[in-house]
């Protein structure tokens, strides 16, 4: 599989140490400045924007780098860490969210183009202490085992079943295909996946 | 990445305006986000286009006409899409990923770029990315590379899937420039990469998509797209087929047919097409047919299997298409 040149871009490691150092720098260096100030030092020419955004219901005024991704902003910003950088290319899934109630990809989303959004995130799916139906089938059929693709499967069965796509375990497996599971634990996850949508 | 400007145009004549001199649209983000990161792209000024009034997907007579804003995950889930032009939705589900169907659009689908690896690594050769500096998929991994259409200088295929769709069913497209409207068949967008790979489309210097229109008839509610690639779901096509086909009194009378996967641009078989016409929709027809589809193959080290996969592809589209009553 990995011989094959058409299965590259969803596969091959893409990011290097030194981008994701970098990235992080930059991230870093620009949450560090104060709103409306220029852009951080290692990012020259590009003009910060100024933005609101609402996740998991809090409203934040931000300004950030043009070229941030709302992953980013989550992550770095934000530090809200349960959303996952694996690829950082759209093809693994770790990173999906709920933008104004639908899941997308937030590393290849630019935060500046999203002023406005209604953005929910893995840390808002639990409620006043209690699991919600979906995170506690996770648990139930074993849909995990290192855990660092969760947050994103969790978001992604939110839309799937809202979206009404989890009829069969087929149909499960097709609308879950964005997400890609390094352990995997796909049968936990589409048991789980049907199991919540068979309880909502 | 490389530092830009974000510009949201007030209107369609700033964002044109914006576009002819150098800057770039950019819609759903997931192709060019995705290269600008990897630094394949490095436009200085983006043009957000979402507030643009190109969305929707409307009814007209018996066209139906989808804004070049409407995202793959919408036009896929329409009714009237679902009912009039089965192909289009079946085309877009096969594509991509949920997550990503809901960012992109349709005008960006059209217009994303190649997913030859080579493209994407800076230290490569690439006529594509850097004209003249040779193409490492000709003597390199080139499984997934392209048999029609191809020339010395570049062999990688276009890996829309809903293009092949479009350009079957003789869809057009509209799109506006500085020097106002003009339409053309979706097909005209593409060009082949003779030996100006770079090159990809006929768009004029600020010219954005605007809509796309399907003509419907009979044959369209008869209609599948077949897609064959590594996994079952979330890969691009090695092989796809992309069928209408009307049967009456036992006979074709019409068919559409285009194949994603094996052309440098999404490829219309009119040879097989013509072949069909006439002829009772059986295996043999339908066979001796998509041999025609080979014509002028140019296969490489790693892609021979595309020659034999091909006809195949077309064959089973073709019986697939005629079970749809
Ligand atoms: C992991 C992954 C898997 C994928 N798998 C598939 C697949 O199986 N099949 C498939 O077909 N596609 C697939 N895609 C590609 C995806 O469908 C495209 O990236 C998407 O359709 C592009 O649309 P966009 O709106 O995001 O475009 P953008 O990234 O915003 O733009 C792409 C290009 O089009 C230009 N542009 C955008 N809109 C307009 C307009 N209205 N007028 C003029 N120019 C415009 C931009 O300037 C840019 O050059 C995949 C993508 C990823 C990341
Ligand atoms: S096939 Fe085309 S895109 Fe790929 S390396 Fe050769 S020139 Fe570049
Ligand atoms: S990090 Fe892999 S899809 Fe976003
Ligand atoms: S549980 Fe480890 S990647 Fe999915």
């Amino acid at each position: 599989m990995a011989e094959n040149p058409s299965a590259l871009h969803l596969s091959g490691p893409r990011i290097s140490r030194r981008e994701a150092l970098q990235a992080t720098a930059a991230a870093a260096a620009l949450a560090a400045l104060p709103p409306g100030s220029a852009a951080a030092t290692n990012a020259p020419a590009a003009a910060a924007v100024t933005l609101t955004l609402t996740v998991n219901g809090r409203g934040h005024t931000l300004t950030v780098d043009p070229r941030q991704s709302v992953l980013d902003v989550l992550r770095e910003t934000l530090d809200l860490t349960g959303t996952k950088k694996g690829c950082n290319q759209g093809a693994c899934g770790a990173c999906t969210v709920l933008v104004n109630g639908k899941r997308i990809v937030s590393c290849l989303t630019l935060a500046s183009m999203y002023d406005g959004a209604r953005i929910e995130t893995i840390e808002g799916v639990e409620k006043d202490g209690a699991l919600h139906p979906l995170q506690e089938a996770f648990v139930e059929h074993d849909g995990l085992q290192c855990g660092f693709c969760t947050p994103g499967q969790i978001m992604s069965g939110l839309g799937c079943i809202a979206e009404g796509h989890a009829g069969s375990p087929e149909e499960i497996q097709f609308w879950m295909s964005g997400n890609i599971c390094r352990c995997g634990a796909y049968p936990g996850i589409v048991a789980a996946v049907a199991d919540a949508a068979g309880r909502s | 990445m490389f530092p830009f400007t974000l510009e949201k145009p007030l209107s369609t004549e700033d964002a044109i305006a914006a576009a002819a001199s150098g800057a770039r649209f950019i819609a759903g983000g997931t192709t060019l986000v995705d290269l600008m990161r990897e630094e394949v792209e490095r436009p200085e000024r983006l043009i957000d286009i979402n507030s643009l009034p190109f969305g929707g997907i409307r009814i007209e007579g018996d066209d139906l006409v989808i804004g070049a804003l409407a995202r793959m995950a919408e036009v896929a889930a329409d009714p009237n899409v679902q009912r009039l032009q089965p192909l289009i939705a079946e085309s877009l589900i096969e594509g991509a990923s949920p997550q990503l169907r809901n960012m992109a659009s349709m005008g960006g689908n059209l217009l994303q770029r190649v997913r030859c690896p080579y493209f994407r690594m800076l230290d490569a050769g690439c006529n594509k990315r850097a004209p003249g500096s040779g193409c490492a998929a000709i003597d390199g991994l080139n499984s997934g590379h392209a048999i029609l259409g191809t020339s010395d200088y570049c062999v990688a295929t276009h890996p829309s899937d809903v293009a092949v769709a479009l350009v079957a069913l003789d869809a057009t497209m509209r799109v506006r420039g500085p020097q106002g409207e003009r339409s053309f068949p979706v097909e005209e967008l593409f060009r082949l990469p003779g030996d100006t790979p770079h090159l990809e489309h006929t768009l004029l210097p600020g010219e954005l998509i605007v809509e796309i229109r399907v003509p419907g008839g009979p044959h369209s509610r008869h209609a599948r797209y077949l897609k064959v690639r590594d996994r079952a779901s979330y890969e691009f096509a090695l092989v796809s087929a992309a069928v209408a086909l009307l049967v009456a009194d036992g006979v074709i009378r019409q068919v559409r047919l285009a194949v994603g996967g094996v052309g440098t641009r999404p490829w219309r078989l009119r040879d097989c097409e013509a072949a069909l016409v006439g002829k009772r929709p059986e295996r043999r027809a339908f066979e001796e047919a998509a041999q025609l589809a080979i014509q002028g193959a140019r296969p490489l080290h790693h892609n021979q299997f595309k020659v034999e996969l091909l006809p195949r592809t077309v064959v089973r589209a073709l019986e697939l298409a005629g079970e749809v009553a």
